[in-house]
Order: structure tokens, then C-alpha cells, then sequence
């Protein structure tokens, strides 16, 4: 025999071949890192949550919905103006960034040419904006559409603005989903002598809905989380009235949080606290219905 | 039975391209009506190419070109007037896995007809498509339930009413059995031997005996090598299934349908 062959010729189990013969620490000692970088990570969202709640309890009540804040009187001081304000700023992104971002996707998933250098550029772009800070937006938003379009610190504004921000994922996403509708629809809707926009209407779309939706609110949460663009577009950090349109001056509880932590008086810390208690719900509520919608309308194809 | 039916589709010098490739070259042969024909042959024969450019759902590859003409009751499917989503209303395809859409059974069999902009009258069709898809008795109290649900010989067979529910001439089916069981093979044979009383049906099959079956004519496709070394789909032979089972005229198809090859 070749000495080649001999190098792995089959080895004989004798008694003692089948015990352990590495030491235990490395694999324990592992475990118990990967677990203490978790309990790293939960604890400090915990302990930030607890400050928070306990921080805001005293003033978590329905005078923050009803009442509007007052620079002299804490104790009565409400975020109404705020939440209202987040409401109008969130759905007015949600109808111009939506139509379009999904528009944009069936574009480069259905109609564009995959191999194309102007496909590839847009696609890598894409991406790049997703990663752009939010800052930037805001710097964009300030020179192009609050001073050159002069619609000045409105709504509209920082609706236009936010809308830029979360277009790009709010594209990946659906994009992702229509990817994910098998072509054996696509082909079976064609067959049938069904359009192209037919088969994308009637089965594409609906079928990438599930998807779509729960990218749309991820994207949605993140803007209402936003305080920085709008710093730059000038929200007013303190308003005492509803917004009454698009044209209307307005305030986001971002905003309101950030004028209040620095107010000099605790009673408005408590404040920005409880405010912070009812931006963190309307968040979980908003990744709640994500997760909700991904689980239930879960394809099987 | 070789001078049944009247021609249907002709085919003249018929090649395949995707981009430079010459697919499938200088196909020749006519179907007729009401009959059922089998392309056969080995994969990579080009069998699955010619029947996708019957319809010209050939158009939805990117790169594919015909050359040559294809013509249904004497019309080019290929004249630059021709709507491609007009000929794939007319000649309907069934695909080799089960494809029903993610909606109810009703709505996948009335699906066509809305695309076609018809409203009323929508539950006669449905009845009547999955009537002559043998599917009626096993669904007609459960329509309002996913197509998704039904098991994979009821999903085919849907597939089969969906496509009829839009009374297409000529029917395409691509391996329609070759991801069901014997017995729901079976049904959708019989099935297909029925509706070849209203419907030109042309089948690609791997299965030989499937082929000798059910259909009334079969073409045995092979695939070889060029000039350059490149592959290439060719028709062998083409003719009444029962010559072609027993007395081939060219000693590949006979090694083929004896199962010496491919």
C-alpha cells in the first residue's frame, strides 16, 4: 500500500476512542459570554424603560392629551398640541410617501431591466440613502422646500421631508416583497390573457401586501422617532395650538420632548418624561401591528 | 384518424433564440383540431421552448426571439399587429408545477373572465369551467376556499378550469402530471382525452406512456450538437402516435420510445 492511502485509512475503535478528549471550559466558558452580552443589551433597555416610566408616571395622565403646554405653569402643562401635530406631520408622510415608494418599487422590480447600469445605479443609491443621516434630510428639506419652494416651516414641509427620509426603505421593503411573489403567478395571471398591469394590479400588489404594510409602518415608526430634520426645518418647540392644516405652523413630541429636557425646572423633566412614555407606546404599537401583520398573512406557496 | 381534424397551427422553419443562442432550429409541422399531440424527448430538447412560443409566453423571457412563422387557423402569432395578451386568451396554458393564485377557488376560475372585463353571469361560468375540469363535485361547497388548500391533482385540475373558464381555442399543457402521484396523473389524463372533444390540446410530456396514452399524434424532439459544439433542439419525427410507438421511421426515436436512450 502507498503510504497516501495509508494516511487515511480507517481507524480502528478500541476502548477509550469514543471519550471526550477535549477540555469542557472552552465550551461552557463561550456560553456564558454570548449570554452575558444579551443580558448587556436587555438590561440597559430595561433600566432605560424603568427610569422613563417611573421618571413620567406622576404626570402620565389625561391632562397631557387635553391640556397645551405652558412655558409658566408646568403642573397644568399638556403635549396636545404635540401629538396632534405628530398625527399630521405622520399621516401626511404616510399619503405622499406610500403611493410613491411603492410606485418607485414595481418600477425597478417589473419594468426595469435587472442587468442595466442605470437599474445597478439606482439600486446602489438606493441603499446609500437608506444609510444617510437624518440630518441631512433635514439640511435638504431646509434649502429645497421650506426656503427655495417657500412652503417655510409647515407641515407640508416636514412632511416632504420625512417623506424623502423613509422613501428609501419604504422602497426596499416592497421591493422585497414583490420579489418574494413567485413568477408562477405572474406567468399563470399572463396565460390568462391578463395585461401586464393587470397581473401586477390584481395578483402582484395584493399578494406582496403583507410585506409591503410591515415595511411601511417600520419605516412610518422610524419618522415619528425623528426629532433632528425637523430641529433644522423649525418645528416650533412651542406651540400652544392644533395644526389646522398643511400650511400650519406645528410642533412633533420629539420636539416637545427636547424643548422640555431643557427647560431649568424638574416639573418639566416629568413632563418630557410622560411624553416620552406615550411616544414609546404609540412606537410598540406601530412594531406590534408590523410583526401582527408579517405572522398573519405569512405565504405559503 | 391521420385525416380527422383540419389543420389548426402550422408551424414553418420555427427557431428559437435566447439572445445569440439558436435554442430550437427548423421546426416544421402542423396540429390540428381537436386532436391531442405529445412532444416528447430527452431534456434540453426544446420541447418546453416551442410549446412557451405558441402563446408567445416566450415573450416574457427577456433575449428570446422566433424566427420562421407560426400561424393559428392562418394567422401569424408573431405579425407585428398581433397583441401578444389577445393570442394567450386564445391559446391558454396549463404549467408543469400546480399554480393557482393565493385567492379563493371561485376567484381563481372567475379571475379570467374579470380580466376580460366580464361581470355577470360570473357563477355560470365557474360552475361550467370546473364542471369540465372534473373538479364541480369535489369543491362546489367549498369555492369561497383558498385554491391553496386543495390537494395537488384538485390544484391542476383547477388550473385546467381557470383556463378554459376564459374558452380558449387550443390548450398548452407543460408536463402537466409531472409533480402529481399516479392516480391524479390518471384523472387529469382522462380529463384530457374529454376535452379534446372542444379543445386542440398539445402536451409535452417525459413520460412515454403518457404520450402513447392520450395523445393522437406525437413529435419526438432531440437535442445535438452543431458546426461549433453548440446544443441544439431539432424535430426528429413527427406522425400518428400509434406509427410512432410501433414503427418509427428514424432509429432515434425508436431507441428513445424503447427506452434504450435519453
Amino acid at each position: 500500500m502507498s503510504p497516501t492511502l495509508d494516511d487515511i485509512a480507517p481507524l480502528e475503535i478500541e476502548a477509550g476512542t469514543l471519550q471526550s478528549h477535549h477540555s469542557e471550559l472552552p465550551e461552557k466558558g463561550f456560553r456564558w459570554v454570548l449570554l452575558l452580552s444579551l443580558a448587556i443589551a436587555l438590561l440597559t433597555l430595561a433600566a432605560l424603560l424603568a427610569f422613563i416610566l417611573v421618571s413620567g408616571a406622576p404626570r402620565f395622565n389625561l391632562q397631557l392629551f387635553t391640556n397645551m403646554p405652558s412655558i409658566r405653569l408646568p403642573e397644568i402643562a399638556g403635549a396636545q398640541s404635540a401629538i396632534t401635530g405628530t398625527i399630521w406631520v405622520i399621516v401626511t408622510t404616510a399619503v405622499i410617501s406610500l403611493p410613491v415608494g411603492i410606485m418607485a418599487a414595481v418600477y425597478l422590480e417589473e419594468y426595469g431591466n435587472p442587468n442595466g447600469r442605470f437599474h445597478r445605479l439606482v439600486e446602489i443609491n438606493i441603499q446609500n440613502l437608506a444609510a444617510v443621516p437624518s440630518i441631512v434630510y433635514g439640511i435638504l428639506g431646509l434649502g429645497v422646500i421650506a426656503r427655495a419652494l417657500a412652503l417655510g416651516q409647515t407641515v407640508i414641509t416636514a412632511a416632504l421631508t420625512l417623506s424623502l427620509l423613509i422613501l428609501p426603505i419604504i422602497i426596499i421593503s416592497t421591493r422585497e416583497a414583490i420579489r418574494a411573489v413567485p413568477q408562477s403567478i405572474r406567468f399563470g395571471s399572463m396565460a390568462l390573457g391578463a395585461t401586464k398591469w393587470q397581473t401586477i394590479w390584481k395578483q402582484v400588489l395584493p399578494a406582496a401586501t403583507p410585506g409591503t404594510a410591515t415595511g411601511a409602518i417600520l419605516a412610518l415608526s422610524r419618522a415619528i422617532g425623528e426629532a433632528a430634520p425637523l430641529l433644522l426645518l423649525g418645528a416650533v418647540t412651542f406651540i400652544t395650538f392644533n395644526p389646522n392644516g398643511l400650511m400650519s405652523s406645528y410642533t412633533v413630541m420629539p420636539i416637545q420632548i427636547y424643548n422640555w429636557v431643557s427647560q431649568s425646572r424638574d416639573a418639566f423633566h416629568v413632563l418630557a418624561a410622560a411624553l416620552c412614555i406615550v411616544l414609546l407606546l404609540l412606537l410598540l404599537l406601530m412594531n406590534g401591528a408590523a410583526i401582527f401583520l408579517r405572522n398573519k398573512y405569512q405565504k405559503r406557496w | 384518424m391521420w385525416d380527422a381534424g383540419e389543420t389548426i397551427l402550422n408551424l414553418w422553419n420555427v427557431g428559437v433564440w435566447y439572445g445569440d443562442y439558436h435554442a430550437l432550429r427548423g421546426v416544421s409541422m402542423d396540429m390540428r383540431r381537436n386532436e391531442i399531440t405529445a412532444l416528447i424527448g430527452p431534456s434540453g430538447c426544446g420541447k418546453s421552448t416551442l410549446l412557451r412560443s405558441l402563446n408567445r409566453m416566450n415573450d416574457l423571457i427577456p433575449g428570446t426571439r422566433v424566427d420562421g412563422s407560426i400561424t393559428v387557423q392562418g394567422q401569424d402569432i408573431y405579425a407585428p399587429d398581433v397583441d401578444p395578451v389577445e393570442v394567450r386568451r386564445h391559446i391558454g396554458m396549463v404549467f408543469q408545477k400546480p399554480n393557482p393564485f393565493p385567492k379563493s377557488i371561485y376567484d381563481n376560475v372567475a379571475y379570467g373572465p374579470r380580466v376580460l372585463g366580464q361581470k355577470k353571469g360570473l357563477d355560470d361560468v365557474v360552475e361550467e369551467a370546473l364542471t369540465r375540469a372534473a373538479l364541480w363535485d369535489e369543491v362546489k361547497d367549498k369555492l369561497k376556499s383558498s385554491g391553496l388548500a386543495l390537494s395537488g391533482g384538485q390544484q391542476q385540475r383547477l388550473c385546467i378550469a381557470r383556463c378554459i373558464a376564459v374558452r380558449p381555442q387550443i390548450i398548452l399543457m407543460d408536463e402537466p402530471c409531472a409533480s402529481l402521484d399516479p392516480i391524479a396523473t390518471l384523472k387529469i389524463e382522462d380529463l384530457m382525452q374529454e376535452l379534446a372533444s372542444d379543445y386542440t390540446i398539445i402536451i409535452v410530456t417525459h413520460n412515454m406512456q403518457q404520450a402513447a396514452r392520450v395523445s393522437d399524434r406525437t413529435a419526438f424532439f432531440t437535442a445535438k450538437l452543431d458546426g461549433d459544439g453548440e446544443r441544439f433542439g431539432e424535430l426528429v419525427e413527427y406522425d400518428v402516435t400509434h406509427t410512432m410507438f410501433t414503427q418509427p421511421k428514424d432509429q432515434r426515436t425508436e431507441d428513445y420510445v424503447s427506452g434504450r436512450y435519453g
